[in-house]
């Protein structure tokens, strides 16, 4: 007894000691990123001074204060320190472009970006995972095939492709959907995403719906299940016991397949003219809108690194043979 | 026989097991992409012909005369650029899913057989890599510097190498403990020649596998940067530019949006099914 409580709190200090480690790991990846998004943009062809007053000719005070307010003249580490420090205390500057701080104006445009992920997640794990288990449990049916052409298709097909075509097709040609923009608010918003949702599900979907049926087969072939028919149990509950199983590679690869939507919308966006982050980061790239570029490649790194932390965490948490192996290491 | 599914990549998983496509779409797959691969060497060839401009021609309908599938804005002859733009379109994502592939060959078949510092460093660097959204790397890299087509090439390769390292390492390991592996050692061959003569042969169908399906993930990524206008000066022919331009003219012309958008799902749905056709055959093999 007293002999279990310990190992269990052992287990416990190590996993504390894992997940300090991960997450140690992913604030050095944002620290050497924001160096390098920073350089990148130090290097970068362009001039802020021109973006900021066009190319009439400009006198040659407007030019200084433009340098002095930008600190253009600093040298570049100190630039960097600059920011660097004062992103450290929760100030993360002000867009150059948008004469706004940098935090209003991604707040302003995550709503959408979150909206259009969260639904398309949705989207694809309501489409993919049913159709997998279906497509294993009835292997090689015409179900199984269909399932299989649909997922190459998704799998093949770019989202650029996809949504274009989606836009020519179900918005210009007949005209069911809104081609573009956001809409306002509540059912009108979701109105507007849905199409954009569903291209960003397509390719995601058909990478989940392999996944779930891989799985799912694989378990089907296990001893487990040739016990449990060999025991006349009945084809529902064997399915459900290879279903439980084969829930693990499901749910951390859901989780892996949200980073790929988090990349995914910078193009959805941009084809649905969506006001969210994606085109934010677009428009800001080319203005050599620094403040603006740093924090959203900031902000996508963190997410995408602490999906991962907690896709890595979901192993240990969900499959008994991980823990186990953990824990006797 | 076969390899630990946690040390390989959500790319291998996506094959699908115990699934035999029919033969005859294997071959014809094989043969659309022979064709297509073709067209992409021999297309500089038609570069003058279809960049040639006719503003008296310009957006005729397709099945015109003489434009069998119409003219774009500028009046030129949307066939003729669809099959030039073929050589940007494939050559690209050939070169970054051979980089890579080269790439894993190397440093992961190093940190697998040679294992300690050398894989401890390639590890980290891979898993750094690996965090990198590569979308958003590619839009702030090629967008801040308004990089070509192959220095775009380039930076794919790096951000693709690291999965294709991984997957390369995981299939080493599994055959470093093998007895000729032991009997090269006792014969004190070079490590090199050890790993890059003896090993690599074994993992060869693996490396190919996985070179199929970057092939076609590279093809849609590439095509997408250059529909977002990187990696691709205006006016070159390129499927992904080809689709921007004919966003405009959809009303006009649909051929201009519609040709080069179903070229590239059928290029990648035909790479795909390669791709799972030879996993499939590895998967059997490595039962038996």
């Amino acid at each position: 007894m007293a002999e279990s409580g310990t190992r269990r709190t052992r287990a416990r200090s190590r996993l504390a000691r894992v997940v300090v480690l991960r997450l140690a790991s992913v604030l050095l990846i944002l620290l050497a990123l924001s160096f390098l998004t920073f350089t990148l943009l130090y290097l970068a062809p362009g001039d802020l001074v021109k973006n900021l007053l066009g190319n009439r000719p400009s006198s040659p005070a407007a030019i200084a204060a433009v340098r002095a307010q930008y600190h253009l003249d600093d040298p570049f580490l100190v630039r960097y320190l600059d920011w660097l420090f004062s992103a450290l205390r929760g100030d993360l500057g002000v867009s150059i472009r948008m004469q706004q701080p940098v935090a209003d104006v991604i707040a302003s445009r995550l709503g959408v970006t979150l909206t259009l992920i969260a639904f398309s997640f949705v989207l694809a794990l309501l489409a993919a995972i049913p159709l997998g288990i279906l497509s294993a449990a009835r292997s090689g049916s015409v179900v199984d095939r269909a399932a299989s052409g649909l997922s190459l298709l998704g799998l093949s097909a770019p989202s650029f492709v996809l949504a274009i075509l989606g836009i020519t097709v179900l918005a210009i040609w007949l005209p069911v959907f809104p081609a573009y923009g956001a809409g306002g608010n509540g059912l009108d918003r979701l109105w507007h995403l849905f199409l954009p949702s569903a291209v960003l599900a397509a390719g995601i979907a058909a990478i989940l719906m392999r996944i779930t049926r891989a799985s799912v087969l694989r378990e089907l072939e296990g001893d487990a299940i040739t016990f449990a028919r060999a025991r006349g149990l009945s084809e529902r509950v064997v399915l459900s016991i290879a279903l439980r199983s084969a829930l693990i590679p499901i749910v951390t690869s859901a989780g892996l397949i949200l980073t790929f939507i988090i990349s995914g919308t910078i193009i959805v966006e941009t084809v649905f003219a969506l006001p969210g982050l994606g085109q934010l980061l677009q428009q800001s790239v080319l203005f050599k809108d620094l403040p603006v570029v740093q924090a959203i490649t900031l902000l996508v790194a963190a997410m995408i690194g602490l999906i991962t932390i907690v896709v890595d965490l979901s192993y240990l948490a969900l499959d008994p043979r991980v823990r186990a192996r953990d824990s006797a290491a | 026989m076969s390899l630990p599914a946690e040390d390989l990549s959500l790319a291998t998983q996506v094959h699908p097991i115990g699934r035999r496509r029919p033969a005859w779409l294997v071959t014809a797959s094989a043969v659309f992409l022979l064709l297509v691969l073709v067209t992409a060497v021999a297309s500089p060839l038609l570069l003058d012909a279809a960049t040639r401009q006719s503003i008296l021609d310009s957006l005729l309908p397709p099945g015109s005369d003489g434009h069998l599938l119409g003219t774009d804005e500028l009046g030129r002859d949307v066939l003729l650029l669809t099959i030039a733009g073929t050589g940007s379109a494939i050559i690209g994502p050939l070169a970054i899913a051979l980089g890579s592939m080269l790439l894993a060959i190397v440093f992961g078949t190093m940190a697998g057989y040679l294992r300690g510092p050398v894989d401890w460093v390639i590890g980290r660097l891979v898993d750094t890599l690996l965090s990198l959204p590569v979308m958003l790397v590619a839009i702030v890299v090629a967008g801040i510097f308004g990089a070509g087509y192959w220095v775009t090439v380039a930076m794919l390769i790096v951000l693709f190498a690291p999965s294709d390292i991984r997957i390369v390492r995981a299939g080493v390991t599994e055959q470093a403990p093998r007895p000729y592996v032991e009997a090269a050692q006792m014969l004190s061959l070079s490590p090199a020649r050890i790993m890059y003569r003896h090993i690599v042969p074994n993992i060869w169908p693996l490396a190919f596998t996985n070179f199929m399906l970057n092939f076609a993930i590279a093809l849609v990524t590439l095509s997408s940067l250059s529909f977002l206008g990187i990696g691709v000066a205006p006016g070159t022919p390129d499927w992904g530019r080809q689709i921007t331009d004919g966003r405009g003219i959809v009303g006009d012309n649909p051929a201009m949006l519609i040709v080069p958008a179903l070229l590239i799902i059928l290029v990648a749905m035909a790479t795909n099914i390669l791709g799972d056709h030879f996993g499939e055959r590895l998967r059997e093999r490595g039962i038996q």
